[in-house]
C-alpha cells in the first residue's frame, strides 16, 4: 500500500530469462513464462506459512493445550501424525494440497475445503462490491482532480484520497454503523441478510452463495432488497479504502497524458475539454490502473478480513479471525493458502491483460 | 515502486546546512497548496510525537487504571466531568488510553522501520551487487511476500513470535517484527534496483580498478548513492506501520490492554458499544489513528511531489494564463530541470 502513486513493476525485475534476449519471444512465450511463475510463488508462500506456523509447535497443542491432560494430548498428536519429522509432514501436506485435501479443522471438525467454498463466496461478493465502489468513486473523481489541477476541487479531492487511505476500514465501518444504522436507522447494523431471507436463499437449488445473485435467481424481490441493504455499508467501507488509491492514480496519469502533444493537437482542433479528459487523456492512463488493480486485490482481501470482522459478514476474513482466536492453525493455514492462490492467479491475469493492452510490457 | 522517477533533492552548495536538511529544503521549495499540505502534515506529526513523548504528563490516568482515590471509575460514562472523553465498558479512561496509545505507536514504528531498513538495505545491496542465483531467489521470495496481503503476513508473524499475546515490550517487539517482515521486500526492491543501476557507473568501475574490496564498494560507493529515496519510504511506511499495528490489535493480535494502550485493540472493544449508541469509545482512538496517518502521509506525499518536478507546483504559471507570474513559473521550471539532472 505504500505505492500510492507509482505502480510497482509486477514482474520480478530481471527475473524473466527472456528479458536479456528481448529480440525473440512474443505474447505466447510471455504468457507461458508468467503462467509458470505462478507455481513458485504459491509454493514459496505455502512453504513459508507451513514452516512458520510449525515453529510455534504442533496445531493440536496450540488449539487444545491446557484443556486436555498431557497423555491425551500426546495421544492425539501421535494419531494426527504431528510427532513425525517436519519434512515428512511438509511433503505429505504438499501432496494433500495437490489433491485438493486441506485437512480438517480442529475447532469445529469441518473439512477445510468445504469451509473455504462456503465462506469464499461471501468474501467474493464483498470484494466485488467493494471494487465496484472503488472504481465508480475513484475514476470519475480522479479525472475531475486532474482537470482542475492545483485548484480548489483538486485540493479537496486529494485530501479526500489521503483520508480514504488513512482511515482504517474498521474505523470507517464503525462510523458508518453509528451514523446510518444506529442514529439514522436506515441500514442494518451487521450481517449479510436477515435470518428469514438467509434461510430462503440457502434453501435454493445449488445456491451460489453470492446472495444477490441467488436472490435474483429466486425472483424474491424482498430478499434482494434486504441483501442489498446489508451490502451497502461493508462495500462502502472497504471500497473507499481503495477508491482513494484509484483517484490518485487516475489523477497522476491523466495529468501526465494531458501534457502530451496529441492532447494539445486535439485541443487545437476544437475538441471539448470534457472529451479531452474523458477520452483522449483517460484511455492511455488506464494501463497503470489495471496493473495496480491486481495489487489492490491483495489489499482488498487484507481489508476484507477487517471489514468482515467489523460487520460480522460471515466470509473468509470473519472465519479467519474466529479461527485465529481459537488457535485453529489448520484452518488458518487453509485460508491463507487459498488467499495466496487467489493473489497469484489475479496477478497473472492482470499481467496478461496489461500485456494485451500495451505491447511494451511484453519482454 | 519504479525507481526511474527523478528523486534527487536539489541541493544548492552555497546554501547553509540548515536549509539543505531534507524537510527544510522541501519547505523552501514548496508553494501554495503544497506548502499547506506539508505544513499540515508536519503539525499533525509534531502533535503525535509530542503526545507520545509527553504521555506521562498529559494523560490524567494510567492506561490500565480503573480506579483512583475516589473509588472505581464508572463504566461507559459519557464524555465530560472527570473523564474528558468518557470511559470504556471496562472502566478505562478513554482520553488517557488514546494518549498512551501514541507512545505505543511510536515505539512500534521506530523499531519496525529501523529493523526493516537495516535488513532490507543489506539484502538489497548484496542481492543487487552480487547478482546470480542468490539474487534470483531473493527476488522471487520478496515478490511473493510483497504480493501477499500485508495484514496476513503480519498475522502469521504475530502467531509465530508471541502466539498472539504478550507483555509490553514482548508485544511491541512482536508487532514490530510482524510489520518488519511486511516492509523488508519494499526496501529490498528499491535498494536492489538502485544498486544494479549504480553497479554500471564509472565510479564503481574505477573503485574496482583501484582495488577496493566488494564490501568497501558496497558500503561506501553504492550505499550512499542508493539511499536517497529512503526518507520518502520512511514516512510512507511509518503511516502504514500504524495501520498494520491497529489492524493486528483490532483482530486481537496486539498488546494486552494491561501492558500498554493500543488504538486498534480499543476500537475492537468499541465495536460492541456502537449498537447501543456509545460513540466515544470508538471515535476518539479512531480519530487518533486517522490524524496520525494523515499527518505522516501528508509529509511523505509532499516530499514525494516536491522531489518530482512533474508533480511539483509551479506557482501560478501552471494555470496556463501567462502574465506577470510566468517569470516565476519559468524559474520554477528551470529549477526543476536543474534538480532532475
Amino acid at each position: 500500500m505504500t505505492t500510492l502513486i507509482e505502480a510497482p513493476p509486477t514482474d520480478a525485475d530481471g527475473l524473466l530469462p527472456s528479458k536479456k534476449k528481448s529480440s525473440g519471444g512474443g505474447l505466447g512465450q510471455y504468457i507461458l513464462i508468467r503462467f509458470l511463475l505462478i507455481f513458485p510463488t504459491i509454493l514459496i508462500l505455502v512453504t513459508m506459512v507451513f514452516f512458520l506456523m510449525r515453529i510455534t509447535g504442533d496445531p493440536i497443542t496450540a488449539a487444545l493445550g491446557g484443556r486436555l491432560p498431557p497423555e491425551q494430548l500426546a495421544e492425539r498428536i501421535t494419531a494426527a501424525g504431528y510427532d513425525r519429522p517436519i519434512l515428512v509432514q511438509y511433503f505429505e501436506y504438499l501432496g494433500q494440497l495437490l489433491t485438493g485435501n486441506f485437512g480438517t479443522t480442529l475447532s469445529d471438525n469441518r473439512q477445510v475445503t468445504e469451509m473455504l467454498t462456503t465462506y469464499g463466496s461471501a468474501t467474493l461478493e464483498l470484494t466485488i462490491n467493494a471494487l465496484l465502489v472503488a472504481l465508480l468513486v475513484g475514476i470519475p473523481l480522479g479525472m475531475v482532480a486532474a482537470h482542475s489541477r492545483d485548484k480548489a476541487p483538486d485540493a479537496v479531492l486529494r485530501i479526500f484520497a489521503i483520508l480514504c487511505y488513512a482511515t482504517p476500514v474498521f474505523f470507517s465501518g464503525l462510523l458508518f454503523k453509528l451514523t446510518f444504522s444506529v442514529w439514522l436507522g436506515w441500514l442494518p447494523v451487521a450481517g449479510r441478510a436477515k435470518t428469514s431471507s438467509e434461510l430462503q436463499l440457502t434453501s435454493l437449488q445449488a445456491p451460489t452463495g453470492i446472495y444477490w445473485l441467488d436472490a435474483v435467481r429466486s425472483g424474491n424481490m424482498a430478499a434482494l432488497g434486504d441483501v442489498m441493504a446489508h451490502a451497502v455499508l461493508p462495500a462502502l467501507a472497504l471500497g473507499l479504502l481503495t477508491a482513494g488509491i484509484f483517484l490518485r492514480l487516475v489523477r497522476t496519469n491523466v495529468i501526465g497524458t494531458l501534457g502530451k502533444d496529441y492532447v494539445e493537437a486535439g485541443r487545437s482542433r476544437g475538441v471539448s475539454e470534457f472529451r479531452l479528459v474523458t477520452k483522449h487523456a483517460y484511455k492511455p492512463a488506464l494501463i497503470p490502473i489495471i496493473t495496480v488493480m491486481g495489487l489492490q486485490i491483495a489489499v482488498l482481501l487484507g481489508g476484507a478480513v477487517l471489514t468482515e470482522t467489523t460487520f460480522e459478514w460471515k466470509g473468509l476474513g470473519f472465519q479467519l479471525a474466529t479461527y485465529l482466536t481459537a488457535r485453529d492453525f489448520v484452518a488458518v493455514q487453509g485460508i491463507v493458502v487459498l488467499l495466496a492462490v487467489i493473489v497469484a492467479v489475479t496477478n497473472f491475469i492482470v499481467d496478461i491483460v496489461a500485456a494485451l493492452i500495451d505491447p511494451r510490457v511484453r519482454y | 515502486m519504479s525507481t526511474d522517477s527523478p528523486t534527487t533533492t536539489y541541493k544548492d552548495p552555497r546554501a547553509s546546512w540548515f536549509r539543505r536538511l531534507p524537510v527544510i529544503s522541501h519547505f523552501n521549495k514548496s508553494v501554495g497548496l503544497q506548502r499547506g499540505m506539508l505544513v499540515t502534515g508536519l503539525v499533525l506529526t509534531g502533535i503525535f510525537l509530542l503526545t507520545a513523548v509527553l504521555a506521562p504528563v498529559i494523560a490524567p490516568y494510567g492506561f490500565s487504571q480503573i480506579s483512583d482515590a475516589d473509588g472505581g471509575f464508572p463504566a461507559q460514562q459519557a464524555p465530560g466531568g472527570k473523564h474528558l472523553w468518557g470511559t470504556t465498558v471496562g472502566g478505562y479512561d478513554v482520553f488517557s488510553r488514546v494518549v498512551w496509545g501514541a507512545q505505543t505507536a511510536v515505539m512500534v514504528i521506530v523499531v519496525a522501520v529501523v529493523m526493516s531498513i537495516f535488513i532490507g538495505v543489506i539484502l538489497g545491496l548484496v542481492s543487487g551487487y552480487i547478482g546470480g542465483w542468490l539474487d534470483r531467489i531473493l527476488v522471487v521470495i520478496a515478490d511473493a511476500v510483497y504480493a501477499f496481503p500485508s495484514l496476513l503476513v503480519a498475522i502469521v508473524m504475530a502467531i509465530v513470535i508471541s502466539g498472539g499475546r504478550s507483555s509490553l515490550w514482548g508485544g511491541i517487539i512482536a508487532a514490530a517484527i510482524s510489520i518488519t517482515v511486511v516492509f523488508i521486500p519494499q526496501y529490498f526492491r528499491v535498494i536492489r534496483a538502485e544498486t544494479i543501476r549504480l553497479k554500471a557507473e564509472p565510479f564503481v568501475e574505477s573503485a574496482k580498478v583501484v582495488g577496493a574490496s566488494n564490501v568497501r564498494i558496497m558500503s561506501r560507493h553504492i550505499f550512499k548513492n542508493a539511499t536517497r529515496t529512503l526518507p520518502l519510504i520512511f514516512t510512507l511506511n511509518a503511516s502504514e506501520a500504524i495501520l498494520t499495528l491497529a489492524g493486528l490489535g483490532f483482530l486481537g493480535f496486539g498488546i494486552e490492554p494491561t501492558s500498554a494502550a493500543e488504538w486498534g485493540f480499543d476500537l475492537n472493544k468499541a465495536l460492541a458499544d456502537t449498537t447501543s449508541g456509545i460513540w466515544w469509545t470508538g471515535v476518539f482512538p479512531g480519530l487518533a489513528i486517522v490524524l496520525t496517518v494523515l499527518g505522516l502521509t501528508l509529509v511523505g506525499e509532499s516530499i514525494n511531489d516536491l522531489n518530482d518536478p512533474r508533480l511539483r507546483g509551479r506557482r501560478k504559471a501552471a494555470s496556463g494564463k501567462g502574465g506577470p507570474d510566468s517569470t516565476a513559473g519559468a524559474q520554477a521550471a528551470i529549477r526543476a530541470e536543474v534538480s532532475s539532472s
